[in-house]
């Protein structure tokens, strides 16, 4: 007979996790954290190839000329943009209508639930302004984006510069079968949120704008500058977006194919790559940078600009100009080349980007791992729910019930159910120690059992429970008949809980609930980050993370605020119950 | 006695001169073919297939240089490049990098384009079942006497090559299609060149008689593209299609390079893949078989001033007359495949039997069903 079918082989493994309960728990937690710490290690990465065959192995030879002529556009930008106090719409519109572009704006305005604590601002009113590079001889069906956020102060000036500068190269240029948009959103995210919400008709943030009078197409790619200097030492691409939602993996391969190819330092997370994996330095590097990207992506706000595309199927990217004190500088003519590059590589796609994976994590640039490789460590610490609830005795009620239908014999549904009180009572104590996330699941299973018990009412446990646990003893030798069970019951029965574990367990799980969880990581990402904060900074930083979070919910429609409001926050309400249960 | 030894030499003199001429008429009418057909096919699209564009059309070229016309010419091309939206020269097709020359220009003649390139379509011109109105120039009207040279490029793997993405021909159509060919007379010799990887296994199941076949690799190994052009994007053209169009701009039409010279083109060590041939299907020795055969369309000219005596040819075709009156056989094109013959179709039942198979196990499973819910004792009242 099979393994489970065959009921003398079924008790034998019930009765092995039952009493090998614990280890087996303890190991496939440390066998997950290990795995996922492995992920980073070289040898168990691969290397990143291009998969789409559109965008094959020829490169073109990029010719643009006028990074100076960019840059002295930044500037006429920031001096009009300090004279409007905001964004100097009118000045965009008639450079880019001299450039050749079909020029858009839009109006946008929104309320947020509350005063934001980064930017301090309440009512956000804003306008977006586009360009379509119409193709000269394809029909516009399909288009793609390039677009640099205009923020107050001194920042992202030469992006837009940038940007304007490849508008005029761009539109000299026969070969384009896509539009292009060339697209100026003002309050980052806010502007983004609402131009996309307005070209694809959708409307579900609540936020208030003004239709789109110019559309180019389905949306195939995406990129956002963001570039605060002239002249720039890396590149940084940024890939997490809402929901930690990730772009097409070619993406990132496309971005560090022209990295290599013009001999621009490229960066992932703000982290350079290194050659010496075989070292532990080296090796914490990389696990530093996987880190990196996996708190980002749980923390489900959106990196750069880009993240906001990725909900709609359009792979984006954010591009970050990063000048620190190295000896090597990018000047912008170079950046222009490899977005030139980039953008006709792309304007080679017949179709979206689908061939390569959408969920990776990158130890580096040239190195990721997909979902195939890094699942198998949340899935085994996602056994170790199922092994707690087999080792209440739901598993052991289970069988004990089939067999009293054969036998039709009480004892052993007595039995069954003394075997069952003491493990309630243990049930606190072992599941703080071990993670407590079966609690749930074996509450529920101490529930069903009062049910499926025969001869019994509830009203009979709270004083037989008493009586119970001192007869147990003495119940001892009947359980020993009925073979394997007993092992788990004795070891479980043999804790009791007293004042002192009660105490201690009642700490574990404050340290382990949302709140604190949450200010331990803002810590560890702020030391991943190599940015430690001090204690006072670190708690401010805290509290703009939850309030970033609502407010993500309220204007992005980010999950993760009501996920740990409404699913995470309960649970451990619930083992606070159960720890303290009566 | 001086006249006259004069005048017998002169009439052996003449009389072995038209002895010669009429061996030199004899030689010059015993070459197999008397004109040339050429199909040139490529079979795949998308913008990153433009070198399959830019070896055929080089090929084309070639073939119209050394004298075949248009007319004679089938020409299928499964995209359109130059006019591509990505092309930055639009209505150029480059075969060499730096834009040096231009294969395409206003006197190129595409008879099947974009998606007319399939594989019926292809093995329809090689057999000549076309539709009635079919216009002449998408047809092979090969006789046979003709010398035809086809060539294919495009992607191909062991046994196959792929039609625009979305089917394939195989090498056994391909050898049943020749063998069609050959059987209505469609050819006198056939020159068959494919540029894909693995070409060798599309030629190893030809079993038609006068067939001799080229391939850029053997059956594992992948051909391999020459040079991208960075300022296209893309690759031209295949290694092995830009050496054969090297080789091809030396012959002229007076050249007497032969197949032996054709088959040193492109050896591994400038092509990294294995070019193949095989000639055991073709009945003539190929150091004979001259290049213009096949890539041009030579006229033989040779001009006498002596007589040739034509009665004995005229007396034949008298009696060929005379004999095709008695053994007349009438080909025509078979207009459409009797289908009802073909598939297998049940008869109709006239009378009825009872149901077999399906219908009864359905039946038994359904009384089974309701007997066992219902107990076993109703079945006694049936039996």
């Amino acid at each position: 007979m099979g393994l489970l079918s065959d009921p003398n082989r079924r008790r034998a493994l019930i009765g092995l996790l039952t009493r090998l309960n614990a280890p087996i728990c303890v190991v496939c937690y440390m066998a997950g954290v290990a795995w996922f710490m492995g992920l980073a290690f070289e040898p168990f990465t691969l290397r990143t190839y291009m998969s789409e065959n559109a965008m094959g192995s020829t490169m073109v030879e990029e010719r643009f000329p006028a990074g100076e002529r960019a840059l002295a556009t930044g500037r006429e930008f920031a001096a009009h943009k300090k004279k409007t106090g905001g964004m100097p719409v009118d000045w965009l519109v008639k450079t880019m209508q001299s450039r050749g572009l079909e020029v858009f704006t839009q109006r946008f305005s929104r309320r947020l639930p509350f005063p934001d604590e980064d930017k301090e601002r309440y009512m956000v009113k804003g306008t977006n302004v586009y360009g379509i590079l119409r193709a000269p001889r394809a029909p516009r069906t399909e288009a793609l984006v390039l677009s640099a956020p205009c923020t107050a102060g001194d920042h992202n000036n030469q992006a837009v510069g940038l940007l304007l500068g490849l508008a005029q190269y761009f539109r000299n240029q026969v070969y384009w079968a896509k539009d292009i948009i060339f697209l100026v959103n003002e309050h980052d995210l806010i502007g983004m949120q609402a131009w996309l919400e307005g070209y694809h008709h959708t409307n579900t943030t609540g936020m208030d704008w003004s239709p789109l009078q110019g559309r180019g197409g389905s949306i195939q790619a995406a990129l956002s500058l963001e570039l605060s200097s002239d002249v720039v030492t890396s590149l940084d691409l940024v890939l997490e977006g809402l929901n930690g939602q990730l772009p097409n993996l070619d993406l990132a391969n496309l971005f560090y194919a022209f990295c290599q190819k013009i001999g621009v330092l490229c960066t992932t997370q703000g982290k350079l790559q290194r050659n010496d994996w075989d070292s532990v330095s080296g090796y914490s590097h990389a696990v530093q940078t996987m880190m990196l990207m996996a708190m980002k992506q749980a923390s489900g706000r959106p990196w750069g600009d880009h993240g906001l595309f990725l909900r709609y199927h359009i792979e984006a990217a954010t591009i970050k100009g990063i000048n620190s004190f190295r000896q090597y500088k990018t000047d912008a003519t170079t950046v222009g080349r490899l977005l030139e590059g980039m953008y006709r590589k792309l304007n080679n796609l017949l179709e979206r980007l689908h061939q390569s994976y959408f969920f990776y994590l990158m130890s580096s640039l040239s190195h990721f791992v997909s979902i195939g490789y890094y699942m198998p460590a949340f899935g085994l610490l996602g056994v170790i729910l199922l092994l707690r609830v087999s080792s209440t005795g739901y598993l052991t009620q289970f069988d004990v019930v089939q067999r009293s239908l054969h036998a039709k014999s009480i004892v052993l549904a007595l039995d069954g159910d003394a075997g069952l009180r003491p493990v309630g009572h243990g049930a606190g104590l072992e599941g703080a120690e071990a993670g407590g996330r079966a609690l749930p699941g074996r509450a529920a299973g101490l529930h069903r059992a009062h049910q499926l018990l025969p001869g019994l009412h509830p009203g009979s446990h709270a004083g037989a429970r008493g009586r119970l646990r001192h007869a147990q003893r003495a119940k001892v030798t009947r359980l020993q008949r009925l073979g394997d069970r007993c092992g788990s019951v004795r070891s479980l029965t043999s804790r009791s809980s007293s004042p002192p574990r009660r105490v201690l367990s009642a700490f574990v799980l404050v340290v382990l609930s949302p709140a604190c969880t949450l200010l331990f990581s803002v810590f560890f990402f702020q030391e991943l980050q190599e940015m430690p904060v001090s204690f006072l900074d670190g708690w401010m930083l805290y509290l703009s993370v939850i309030s970033q979070g609502i407010l993500d919910h309220a204007l992005y429609g980010s999950l993760v605020y009501p996920l740990v409001a409404l699913l995470v926050y309960p649970c451990w309400l619930l083992f606070w119950n159960i720890l303290f249960w009566k | 006695m001086k006249i006259l030894g004069l005048l017998s030499l002169l009439a052996t003199h003449l009389s072995a001169n038209s002895v010669n001429i009429e061996e030199n008429a004899g030689q010059f009418f015993s070459s197999g073919h008397t004109n040339n057909w050429a199909v040139l096919v490529c079979t795949s699209r998308f913008w990153f297939n433009y070198r399959h564009v830019a070896n055929t059309l080089s090929v084309y070229r070639s073939v119209k240089r050394l004298g075949i016309p248009d007319s004679h010419i089938v020409l299928m091309l499964a995209d359109d490049m130059a006019c591509n939206h990505r092309n930055p020269k639009p209505a150029t097709v480059f075969s060499h990098k730096n834009m040096e020359l231009n294969v395409y220009g206003d006197d190129v003649e595409v008879d099947y384009r974009g998606y007319e390139v399939t594989v019926e379509n292809f093995l329809r011109v090689l057999t000549g079942r076309l539709p009635p109105s079919t216009p002449r120039s998408k047809r092979l009207l090969s006789d046979d006497r003709s010398n035809i040279l086809i060539y294919l490029t495009g992607h191909g793997g062991n046994g196959f090559l792929k039609f625009q993405d979305s089917e394939e021909i195989s090498n056994v159509e391909l050898a049943d299609a020749f063998q069609q060919m050959w059987q209505k007379r469609r050819y006198n010799e056939l020159l068959f060149i494919i540029d894909t990887c693995q070409g060798a296994s599309m030629y190893e199941r030809f079993y038609s008689p006068n067939l001799m076949a080229l391939a850029s690799s053997q059956v594992g190994e992948d051909s391999l593209s020459h040079q991208p052009d960075l300022a296209i994007g893309v690759h031209l053209m295949d290694r092995y299609t830009f050496y054969l169009l090297e080789f091809l701009e030396d012959i002229h039409p007076a050249s007497k390079s032969n197949m032996n010279d054709l088959f040193k083109v492109c050896p591994k060590s400038q092509c990294v893949s294995t070019p193949g041939h095989r000639t055991d299907l073709f009945l003539r020795d190929p150091g004979s078989a001259l290049i213009t055969d096949f890539f041009g369309s030579v006229r033989k000219v040779e001009i006498t001033m002596e007589t040739v005596n034509l009665t004995d040819p005229i007396e034949q075709v008298e009696q060929n007359f005379v004999n095709e009156d008695l053994q007349k056989e009438s080909y025509s094109y078979v207009d459409q495949l009797p289908v009802s013959e073909i598939i297998h179709q049940k008869p109709k039942q006239k009378d009825w039997h009872p149901p077999d198979g399906f219908i009864l196990g359905l039946w038994t499973l359904i009384l089974l069903v309701f007997f066992k819910t219902y107990g076993m004792k109703h079945l006694k009242h049936i039996f």
